[in-house]
């Protein structure tokens, strides 16, 4: 079963702007899912639509096999949530705010409430800010904030909108260490985020959108696959080493300078290596350069990561 | 959901400690509070000038709850109405432009809930505001001016727990009346993301309806503006009350809750957060 599933979902403003064209999601139960694009690219909105925040133009889907939006008052307790960075009360403490959600989800324990704030703030390492009010707080502190809500009660299902946007280094790698230990226990993650290597390191699954288009849906594993590694030979007779691996039927040749890079294809790296000193090609490097998940993202959705679309 | 399950519910004790526990709704309190102190003073401060013999301001003045009677007179065109039109034009549109609203509603909480919730606290609120301006007045009127008879305006006099008694009913009434205001006010908030805006919309509108009171060419519509029986609160201080335009004044706030309440419910259970 799929944690998220979702039926040409789509979303067309009022100015005209079709912001999410007919995606079909599929985050499978149990998957880390990367859900990719650059800024502008329908995340966002289409967070919104599964969180039953706006109403859809077309499509319908379902959040842990619960219809939406007939089925949310079951569906959305067991979904934690983080929509579009940090958003709360600024003369409220950070505890206040959060005993203030805890208090609107009936399904809550309202005796566990104090134990299950402070367990989430400290978490997420804001226990001992749980008592500042939340304009003091930093970017980062707020961001942990917004996570910290998520970690109010056990969840199915978290569906984050840029999780570690605004976190100093550490902060990152501590929110990927805290989703890494939340998925092992078997929650599903979905993740919004317009970094790859983010996504790269954490995620089984990815969604890259485009456009408001999903325009790939895969295991990562699937997605590297259909990438192709390169050999990358340093030389001090370049056209020599060309020579020698067009003659073994690598594709894509190409010299710059000392360097000669072709496609590896099914050809083994060290066959390639014997071939090279067998024609006497002096070789001062080789390198077989692996998938790269960046470039086939770029090629996907037509420009760079950080580009607003 | 009734009423005591409402006052019971943790989301709506959450929701009076948003409202009252903030300094700005404390400022707008004492400027509440003040107005009643400043005319007691003031009363205590007057002299009748001598052969005048038994005036009538000694007559008022003979019984304390003149001062919270007065100040509520005072406060309703503008102090009481702003008040209300601040907490209810608040009430959504606050949430909106914090971005708020996208954390509250996957908890989840329900829309014709939350909406339920936030008209329950601006009424408890406008109940406050009003008790507020008239327990001021009527602890400092009796300290300072004595418990004796009320005066009714039909000029017989009234033992002192029957007044009162009429003091507590002109609050209970003109709550009714300024909740009217509330739903008005929740309405608008449901509009804009622009707390500001709602606030101050909700205020001219009640500025209007005063304004379009007076132009007598307009009597058609009098009976339908929603400021129109506010001050019929005088009715309950005759002896016997004249229940004419205070029953009017019933309806009409229940009318104007009921209308706002549903368009408010309309409007917003259909509409996206983009916030």
């Amino acid at each position: 079963m799929n944690a998220v599933s979702s039926e040409g979902l789509t979303k067309r403003f009022r100015s005209g702007q079709v912001a999410v064209n007919a995606i079909d999601l599929a985050v499978p139960t149990g998957s880390v899912y990367g859900f990719l694009g650059p800024n502008g690219s329908g995340k966002t909105t289409t967070i919104r639509l599964l969180l039953g925040l706006i109403r859809p133009t077309a499509g319908s889907h379902t959040l842990l096999g619960e219809p939406m939006p007939a089925k949310a008052a079951r569906a959305l307790p067991r979904v934690g949530s983080l929509v579009e960075g940090p958003a709360f009360h600024p003369y409220l403490s950070g505890r206040d705010n959060l005993r203030r959600l805890d208090a609107a989800d009936r399904t809550a324990d309202p005796r566990t409430v104090d134990k299950r704030v402070d367990a989430a703030l400290d978490r997420v390492g804001l226990l001992a800010a749980a008592r500042k009010r939340y304009r003091a707080y930093s970017l980062g502190m707020r961001q942990r904030l917004a996570i910290a809500v998520t970690l109010l009660r056990p969840r199915e299902l978290l569906i984050l909108d840029e999780p570690t946007n605004g976190l100093d280094p550490q902060g990152t790698r501590e929110v990927r260490a805290l989703l890494t230990s939340l998925a092992a226990s078997g929650t599903t993650v979905m993740l919004s985020s317009h970094l790859l290597s983010e996504v790269e390191q954490i995620c089984s699954h990815v969604g890259v959108m485009h456009l408001g288009r999903l325009v790939a849906q895969s295991t990562v594993e699937a997605l590297r696959a259909q990438t192709v590694p390169r050999v990358q030979v340093r030389t001090g007779h370049p056209a020599a080493a060309a020579g020698t691996l067009t003659s073994l039927g690598l594709a894509e040749v190409t010299v710059d300078g000392d360097t000669v890079t072709a496609l590896l294809g099914g050809a083994a790296p060290e066959k390639v290596v014997a071939a090279l000193v067998g024609d006497d090609v002096p070789v001062r490097g080789f390198v077989v350069l692996e998938a790269d998940l960046e470039e086939m993202f770029v090629s996907l959705t037509g420009e760079g990561f950080d580009v607003s679309g | 959901m009734s009423v005591a399950e409402l006052l019971r519910a943790r989301f709506f004790r959450s929701e009076v400690w948003l409202i009252f526990g903030r300094r700005r709704n404390w400022a707008g309190l004492a400027v509440l509070a003040a107005v009643p102190i400043i005319i007691a003073i003031a009363a205590a401060n007057t002299t009748p000038a001598p052969g005048d013999g038994p005036d009538f301001f000694a007559n008022i003045t003979a019984n304390g709850l003149f001062v919270a009677l007065t100040a509520i007179v005072l406060e309703l065109p503008l102090f009481l109405p702003l008040a209300v039109s601040a907490i209810a034009g608040d009430s959504v549109a606050g949430e909106a432009n914090l971005g708020t609203l996208r954390y509250l509603l996957p908890v989840p909480v329900h829309r014709l809930r939350l909406l339920t919730i936030k008209f329950g606290a601006i009424a408890l609120f406008t109940v406050a505001a009003v008790f507020l301006v008239a327990a001021v007045g009527t602890v400092l009127g009796l300290a300072l001016f004595g418990t004796g008879p009320m005066l009714t305006l039909s000029g017989t006099e009234l033992p002192f727990w029957s007044g009162v008694l009429r003091v507590v009913l002109v609050c209970l009434y003109l709550s009714m009346c300024l909740i009217g205001l509330g739903a008005i006010g929740l309405f608008v908030s449901t509009l804009t993301e622009q707390p500001l805006g709602a606030q101050i919309a909700t205020l001219m509108l009640t500025i209007a309806s005063y304004i379009l009171d007076q132009i007598p060419q307009l009597s058609g519509i009098h009976q339908y503006l929603p400021t129109h029986y506010w001050l019929a609160f005088g009715d309950l201080l005759r002896d016997p009350i004249a229940w004419g335009s205070i029953s009017g004044g019933i309806l009409s706030a229940a009318c104007y809750s009921v209308i706002f309440f549903g368009a408010a419910c309309a409007r917003f259970t259909t509409r996206d957060i983009s916030s």
